[in-house]
């Protein structure tokens, strides 16, 4: 049982490191203060650049969202193809891998000529960047599950189907969903590094990266302060949103949730 | 001698895994309708590989086996495997695990309740239907493993070790429900275990198997009458049993330290 300190404790460190800002700020020279903009002067940012970046935020989430669905989807079919096969593992593994190494930077320009910039580059730039930690992911829980278990649909005389389906799948989830959870917090930064590089303000199209490199442009540090603050707000919703659907999926038989039923 | 066909029967049958060596070596034996056979041996003499050739699990590297008259992939539907690990899907609940080999193997919907409430009521688990298997202790949930075996009323039962990992008091308590369920439902029992005490307590036949590679080193007869309760533990003549076996046992230990290949030559 949690004491109300132990309640309070979030609170007490979140104001004490908006003191520890101020604190900062009194620091610096009148002529540095302009790049640590004060918390207050950060709110107001947000109340006169508030449709910018909402707009900008709508349009980041847009790209994670489709990015990370896509990236889900696929990489969930191509974990079961992995799955079936060792000889499928080891010609394709080390092409992942490559996919994985090359720096994103080294992408979106190849990605802006061959697309255009825009969303389908940030969606694109998203996907690449959660694919990997979910083939990789899934594909061992599908390969993982217990011997005994297998033996035990064969003497069943389970299809290949059937040990697909109601085997091998659910006794995956836990690892599809470690995958998830990391692609889930990977996909808002794809998108907002995607739209840094690749975004494009084109009817009202570019996100919170391409926002990033306008205030940056224009010196205005609040603002790229509140920029900030909204990019971190939409992972927090977005991690939020996977650890709800894990819970969901999860809670009622997995071992990881056993103290929370206890 | 009986005049019934037998149940399973091994002939000359040998096991080794891949280029591996021999594991089973030139194993005979019939087991007749009704048997309740218990496998005992040191470690690596081939029980459970025994259980995994009747089901089908494992091909033979020679011999031959027969099961009901045809070979064991034939007679998958005669016979059941209870797992030295409960092997429950965690994401089930109790219910669900009993009614899975009878999805599997596509039994009437309109059974499944009925025979999922009766295997469950074998095992004194009814009022357990709706938990998952990690609200259960490992007793239960072993015996959620031996109702979903019975389900399919299986005329073979293979046990691997089934009450291994448990504590002695639950162990002896199971021992006793398993033959009261035999009582019920008269299969033919193969069960594995490395516990003389349950292997003389449960069955009416023991093979005493030796290692390096696996032999039937010896089939010993308990005449013990059934039903077996813990008045028989009791008896002088059930401990005497036991006391012989586990000499037998002993025996066999010291013949396989002998003849293990990387044996000190001083030993």
């Amino acid at each position: 049982m949690k004491s109300t300190f132990d309640r309070a404790l979030p609170v007490i460190s979140g104001v004490s490191l908006i003191g520890a800002w101020y604190l900062a700020r009194l620091a610096l020279g009148e002529e540095q203060k302009f790049l640590l903009p004060a918390p207050h002067a950060v709110l107001l940012a947000f109340r006169d650049n508030g449709p910018a970046i909402w707009r900008a935020a709508q349009n980041t989430a847009t790209g994670a969202a489709l990015g990370f669905g896509f990236a889900v989807t696929l990489s969930f079919l191509f974990a079961l193809v992995l799955s079936l096969s060792a000889r499928a593992r080891t010609g394709f593994y080390p092409y992942l891998m490559v996919l994985q190494m090359t720096p994103i930077v080294v992408l979106a320009p190849i990605l802006i000529l061959w697309v255009g910039p825009g969303i389908k580059s940030v969606v694109i730039i998203t996907f690449l960047i959660c694919f990997f930690p979910m083939v990789v992911n899934t594909t061992q829980g599908l390969i993982s599950t217990d011997r005994n278990l297998v033996d035990f649909f064969r003497m069943c005389k389970a299809t290949r189907r059937q040990e697909i389906l109601m085997l091998r799948v659910p006794a995956a989830l836990p690892y599809f969903f470690t995958g998830l959870r990391i692609a889930g917090t990977l996909a808002p930064i794809g998108a907002i590094v995607g739209d840094f590089y690749a975004g494009n303000s084109a009817g009202g199209g570019g996100g919170l990266g391409y926002l990033t490199i306008v205030f940056s442009s224009q010196f205005k540090m609040s603002a790229l302060f509140a920029t900030a603050v909204a990019s971190c707000a939409m992972g927090f919703v977005f991690v939020g949103g996977v650890v709800a659907t894990s819970w969901w999926a999860l809670h009622h038989w997995h071992d990881s949730y056993s103290k929370a039923d206890t | 001698m009986s005049t019934q066909p037998p149940v399973v029967t091994f002939k000359n049958v040998e096991k080794r895994y891949g280029g591996g060596p021999l594991i089973l070596d030139r194993i005979n034996f019939t087991a007749q309708r009704g048997d309740f056979i218990s496998l005992i041996g040191p470690s690596g003499c081939g029980k459970s590989t025994i259980l995994k050739l009747i089901s089908a699990l494992s091909p033979v590297s020679g011999g031959e086996i027969v099961v009901e008259g045809v070979s064991p992939e034939a007679a998958l539907d005669e016979m059941f495997f209870v797992f030295q690990e409960p092997t429950l899907l965690p994401w089930l609940t109790v219910a669900e695990n009993v009614a899975m080999p009878m999805r599997l193997r596509g039994t009437q919907l309109a059974k499944r309740d009925q025979i999922i409430a009766k295997s469950l009521a074998l095992v004194g688990l009814a009022e357990r239907a709706g938990y998952y298997p990690r609200q259960l202790s490992g007793g239960q949930k072993m015996r959620v493993s031996i109702a979903r075996a019975l389900s399919l009323a299986p005329r073979i039962l293979l046990l691997d070790e089934p009450f291994g990992a448990l504590d002695e008091m639950t162990r002896d308590h199971l021992n006793e429900e398993l033959l009261a369920i035999r009582e019920q439902q008269a299969w033919t029992a193969f069960f594995v275990t490395h516990s003389v005490a349950e292997a003389v307590f449960l069955s009416n036949r023991i093979f005493v198997l030796s290692a390096n590679p696996g032999r039937l080193h010896e089939e010993i007869r308990v005449e013990l009458p059934y039903p077996r309760t813990e008045e028989t533990r009791q008896s002088p003549a059930y401990q005497k049993l036991v006391g012989e076996v586990s000499k037998l046992l002993r025996s066999v230990e010291r013949l396989r330290d002998q003849n293990a290949p990387h044996a000190p030559a001083s030993a």
